[in-house]
């Protein structure tokens, strides 16, 4: 709705009335992340804004619970920023390459049963963790994979698959088929249309698929609850013992941390969707 | 009219119809990895959980020959020497087995006191004398008299049943098979299928109140600015969900910035700070927060395939703004509003990790529970059967969503 001069008295307010109210929502969004960054740079052991921190003094900030974080004694971040990271890539690898194989076979027109085959597709997406977690945890079990990193893994693949099939048959489907009929009528077997065609012009898709898939490896914990023994503690398992037990301002170090990982995802994420738009041709709304 | 003919000499259709079997095998040939490894590792074990459900092998597999004993004993009066003897044989064959243990947790499900019951009787079985088994027990303990147990143990016993689905909703079966309510005080389902139903139900309202004003506003705003807005909707989005609950733990806590905020303003006194956290309110407003992205961003996907033009078109035939908004704008979104809410409230309905940091006892939703089933009471078959009525409700939101606006339109950022 457009205001102007002539707008009649109580469409301006109801106008900004409608940007006061958005204002807030915005705000409701996003001021509840920025109020772990300056707590974690805090001096005291208090989850607190102090009189000295609004003051703006110096001496009420510290990176003593960064240290903490990295040197702490008996530090548990390290090996679960490090479980985190290895889990991530294989089942970000794993849920990739199956999840654009799939994808391929499903945007052809040929494809049987698609909506069927679909749906079992995302399945994990849809069907809450904690059944996911449970199922796992005995089938993990029967097969002798319980408190491995390998079991972990396999959940995540199995996680991470939907993400990458939606985001995959999202590009694809607006991909120009005759461009694979022309390879193969210059004579590009198979393989090779693959890798030199469809593989470039998808990319965005499948980088920003493999992108979900690891946030969601990295975020995840409910499952890994059922499946972790004390050697497979991750990130998020031990933020989650630690906001069970006591909410300390290293805890707050390691979510900023996080939170800057975030942003740099969402700037990934920005440049791949420029790329996939430039890449199809699509002018900007 | 003479047939068309391929180089090959074959009939055009006949060699049509081969290429295209060969695309749907080759087509077929790339989802195959997944589709089985899907099967093997998800579907499989999704169902073998559910069987467990029903599953109650274990105390039949324990104690035979009671099992069959038991089925033919009316459970009106007392049961007879034979049943007795019949069972001291079944406890003793597990207890030599070392199997007593699970014998008293199993039944302990079905009564309570039958764990400490066992435990008594299986230190004093190698005393029994070869007959009077009835007196003997009774006079181990004078439960054993008490038909209540027996009637239990009755119920207990067959091999497939359906007393976890019937617990999981707050009913049992008493001895002749009928289903009635449990006793008000055990009684602790229902309240938390209620309350998972209600919190999911106002969560997606809210959201969807929340979320339709900024969704239009990002819509109709120039590219420059709804860029940048969007990022307050996707940076929540992308951040770990643990890190959003810690975020709402340092501000609904009695001691939080929510709370030094209101007693700074003095609105609360400083020994009056509001409880926020640990209840239902905690669960409710860190849900909303936590899931407001996965309605803006369906919402603001259709909002934005709808031209501007519409509504000036309503006003310029004298419709007021309100009136071209409720007739014209409004109904062009539901689709956007299907698709969020329903995903809205099937992640709400699942919801486990918020809940249990930030609920309290209160505020905890049945996640918690089949959590606290598999983990802590290891009652699995409970924990099972209610993930089984959770996933059937799960299922059915999702074959909805489906139905009304087609899988392959789930768009994701």
């Amino acid at each position: 709705m457009a205001i102007n001069k002539h707008t009649e008295f109580r469409y301006k307010v109801w106008h900004y009335t409608y940007l006061t109210i958005c204002g807030l929502v915005f705000f409701f969004l996003i001021a509840p992340l920025f109020v772990i960054i300056p707590l974690s740079f805090n001096a005291e052991q208090y989850i607190h804004f102090s009189d000295d921190m609004l003051a703006l003094k110096p001496e009420a900030f510290s990176l003593r619970w960064y240290e903490d974080m990295v040197y702490g004694t008996k530090n548990p971040w390290g090996l679960a920023f490090r479980n985190s990271l290895v889990i991530g890539i294989f089942a970000t690898i794993g849920a990739t390459t199956l999840g654009t194989l799939a994808a391929l076979g499903l945007s052809s027109k040929f494809m049987p049963y698609k909506a069927l085959i679909m749906s079992i597709l995302i399945s994990p997406m849809v069907v809450p963790l904690i059944i996911s977690g449970s199922a796992l945890f005995f089938f993990l079990a029967k097969i002798g994979l319980s408190s491995s990193m390998l079991g972990i893994i396999i959940a995540h693949i199995i996680l991470g698959t939907p993400f990458v099939v939606i985001t995959v048959t999202a590009t694809l489907s607006s991909f120009d088929h005759s461009l694979t009929r022309a390879a193969s009528s210059l004579g590009s077997s198979p393989m090779n249309t693959f890798f030199k065609v469809i593989l470039p012009l998808i990319t965005p898709g499948v980088v920003s698929g493999a992108l979900f898939a690891f946030v969601t490896s990295f975020d995840e914990v409910v499952v890994v609850l059922f499946l972790a023994g004390p050697d497979q503690t991750t990130v998020p398992i031990q933020m989650w013992t630690g906001l069970r037990e006591q909410l300390s301002p290293t805890i707050l170090s390691v979510a900023t941390c996080l939170i800057a990982g975030s942003v740099i995802i969402l700037v990934l994420m920005e440049i791949l969707r420029r790329r996939s738009e430039r890449l199809r041709g699509i002018q900007l709304r | 009219m003479s047939k068309i003919l391929t180089t090959e000499g074959l009939p055009l259709e006949k060699s049509l119809k081969r290429v295209e079997q060969k695309n749907k095998f080759r087509a077929f040939l790339l989802v195959l990895p997944l589709l089985l490894f899907l099967i093997v590792a998800y579907v499989w074990p999704i169902l073998n959980l559910l069987t467990r459900s029903v599953d109650n092998r274990l105390i039949s597999d324990l104690l035979p020959q009671t099992a069959i004993a038991l089925s033919n004993w009316e459970g009106n009066e007392m049961p007879s020497e034979d049943i007795y003897k019949t069972f001291y044989l079944d406890l003793n064959e597990a207890h030599k087995q070392k199997l007593s243990g699970k014998v008293s947790t199993r039944l302990n499900y079905a009564k309570n006191g039958f764990k400490s019951l066992i435990n008594k009787t299986r230190r004093k079985l190698k005393n029994f004398e070869d007959e009077n088994y009835k007196d003997q027990f009774i006079d181990l303990n004078k439960k054993w008299g008490d038909i209540e147990y027996w009637q239990a143990m009755k119920v207990a016993m067959p091999k497939y049943t359906i007393d976890k689905y019937l617990g999981s909703v707050d009913l049992e079966k008493n001895y002749s098979g009928e289903i009635i309510q449990k006793p008000e005080k055990r009684r602790i389902h229902r309240t938390l299928w209620y309350r998972t139903f209600y919190v999911a139900l106002g969560v997606t309202i809210c959201c969807l109140l929340l979320a339709y004003p900024i969704a239009h506003l990002l819509s109709t705003l120039p590219l420059r600015y709804s860029n940048l807005l969007l990022i307050c909707v996707l940076l929540p989005f992308w951040t770990s969900l643990l890190v959003r609950t810690s975020s709402w733990m340092i501000l609904l806590q009695q001691q939080g910035v929510l709370n030094d905020i209101l007693v700074y303003f003095k609105i609360v006194g400083d020994k009056s700070r509001l409880e926020l956290m640990y209840n239902m309110t905690g669960t409710f407003v860190a849900m909303t927060q936590i899931l407001l992205p996965f309605m803006v961003l369906p919402l603001y996907s259709v909002m934005k395939t709808i031209p501007p033009s519409l509504m000036r078109a309503g006003s310029s035939l004298g419709g007021t703004p309100f009136h071209s908004f409720r007739k014209i704008y409004f109904p062009l979104t539901y689709p956007g509003i299907g698709a969020g809410s329903l995903l809205v409230f099937i992640l709400a309905i699942g919801y486990y990790i918020t809940p249990a940091l930030v609920g309290g006892a209160s505020g905890t939703l049945i996640s918690n529970r089949i959590a606290y089933h598999m983990k802590e009471s290891l009652d699995w078959s409970m924990a099972s059967a209610m993930g089984a009525m959770l996933l059937v409700s799960v299922l059915v939101l999702y074959w909805l969503y489906n139905k009304i606006l087609g899988i392959d339109n789930i768009k994701l950022g």
